[in-house]
């Protein structure tokens, strides 16, 4: 299992975060939630993810997770098609607390528009805006 | 911005990772790690609750109970001395202003008094609704004790062994009955200990001098206490069914509606309110409510549809994952028709249908009672 630094990563002001990564001639984007983001949850309970296929665009909603206290929508950081969904994850949810970098992977796009990158925060900026707004 | 009111044990909440959020205008701990190990802990051990926003008012004038049982769904006249009763305040039209506990107290000697809990939420408007009808008078006695005084809850099987093993009051608390109370001292100052709760467990609650809060629970903590935040007090008490206000209660609502006829004496007595419940009382067609149970994960929540069929026949009011029974559970009020246990319905979580069945309540009763 890939296991991303999180240093290295782009994130949302939804607190997914992003790996862009060349695969052939194009762009691929890996996407989680933030292990801040996790924390806050707390009690996970359920998770859905969308099918392999699927096109996003900037701030879909792709799935939702669930968790005793309240339920969350995700949604797409980038514009693209759903190349991989780990599948594995609604039946191991432990994976978002314990490896929210690796296993804890959502799903992997295809990105179509590469503009849609812009406007994601990189490490500094994100922490900045958990410190000051959750 | 307003500033949050805070608990004589704000600072303990913040030094012991309290995730603190505006609960009723008080900065109130939601959580401290996770929400099911903290419910866990209170179905199997003991929980402590800072429940220090609850208002506390206090009526010592002589008047005190004759004015009460004027604004009281129960009579607060008929209380025995040293017991605690569920009751209501409702309006002119019979909506549910508040949901309270009613103590009639004495200390032994000839001083006796009533103490009223009320919702945070609620505080003001029922602080106003008291004074518009005739409560500033001196005869009645009427106070505010919510910001001098704090109030724990400990909650839990073990809670009565571990509250007289400490020897915490001159009293053994064990011999309290269920809704039975009784004044005490705490640390030289006046204190009160009701065999009462919001979980479903054994346990009490106890009102202490503000200033007297935090070496209690420390105390507590330090005999094997676990504190426990709103997140898992609204779990626990969602599982023994006990509706919230805001949630199953409302100023629309009527107390029979809310299955609440038990907390509401017509007989022989006028209140505000009364009148209009008198003819309430005896209406039949009216939503029940109700508990749900699902088989899958997600969970309703509040403000969901519930459906049999293509009928629109009621709506979630509070709804979470049960950490004791591992599925999701739901009240809701529902039209009479499909209110008995064991009727199939639906529940539109987000735009799907998911399957839910009605069930009896309350989905925890602990095994033995005291």
């Amino acid at each position: 299992m890939k296991k991303f630094s999180p240093e290295t990563l782009l994130y949302s002001e939804t607190h997914e975060w992003v790996a862009v990564e060349p695969v052939g001639g194009d762009k691929v984007a890996t996407i989680g939630i933030s292990a801040f983001a996790i924390e806050q949850l707390t009690d996970l309970v359920y998770m859905q993810l969308p099918a392999v296929g699927k096109h996003l665009a900037k701030g879909n909603e792709f799935g939702e997770v669930e968790s005793v206290k309240a339920v969350s929508s995700l949604y797409s950081p980038v514009e693209g098609d759903v190349v991989a969904v780990n599948d594995d994850l609604p039946k191991n949810l432990e994976h978002l607390t314990t490896d929210p970098y690796g296993a804890g992977w959502l799903i992997r796009m295809k990105i179509t528009r590469e503009d849609s990158l812009a406007g994601l925060m990189d490490f500094a900026a994100y922490q900045k805006q958990c410190a000051e707004h959750g | 911005m307003i500033t949050l009111a805070r608990t004589p044990l704000y600072d303990w909440h913040l030094a012991h990772q309290g995730k603190l959020v505006d609960f009723a205008g008080w900065s109130m701990p939601v959580q401290y790690g996770s929400i099911v190990e903290e419910h866990l802990a209170t179905r199997s051990s003991v929980g402590l609750f800072d429940v220090s926003h609850m208002g506390r008012l206090r009526f010592l004038g002589p008047q005190a109970g004759k004015f009460l049982d004027g604004l009281l769904t129960r009579s607060a006249l008929k209380v025995p001395a040293n017991r605690v009763r569920y009751s209501l305040v409702t309006n002119d039209a019979g909506g549910i202003l508040d949901d309270v506990l009613v103590y009639h107290l004495t200390d032994g000697s000839s001083r006796e008094w009533y103490e009223l809990v009320v919702n945070a939420g609620n505080r003001d408007k029922i602080v106003g609704w008291i004074e518009r009808h005739g409560g500033s008078a001196p005869e009645v006695g009427f106070s505010d004790e919510t910001l001098a005084t704090a109030m724990i809850a400990v909650q839990g099987p073990l809670a009565i062994e571990r509250l007289d093993s400490l020897a915490i009051f001159p009293l053994a608390v064990g011999r309290l009955k269920y809704y039975e109370a009784a004044p005490t001292l705490f640390a030289g100052q006046p204190a009160l200990v009701s065999r009462t709760g919001y979980t479903g467990e054994d346990g009490v609650e106890v009102v202490i001098a503000a200033a007297a809060a935090m070496s209690l629970w420390e105390g507590l903590v330090q005999a094997g206490g676990r504190a426990v935040g709103l997140g898992a007090r609204d779990t626990l008490r969602l599982e023994a069914a006990m509706p919230l206000y805001g949630h199953e209660l409302n100023e629309s609502l009527d107390p029979f509606t809310a299955d609440l006829a038990f907390a509401v004496e017509l007989t022989g007595r006028k209140f505000v309110g009364s009148s209009t419940l008198s003819d309430r009382a005896k209406v039949a067609d009216h939503p029940r409510r109700v508990g749900l149970e699902l088989t899958g994960k997600r969970v309703p929540r509040e403000g969901y549809g519930i459906y049999v069929g293509d009928t629109h026949t009621g709506t979630v009011t509070s709804g979470t994952f049960s950490p004791t029974f591992q599925r999701p559970i739901a009240m809701a009020y529902v039209q009479a028709e499909h209110a008995a246990p064991g009727t199939a319905v639906w529940v539109d979580i987000r735009g799907s249908r998911e399957a839910a069945q009605v069930v009896r309540l309350p989905f925890y009763k602990r095994n033995s009672s005291p």
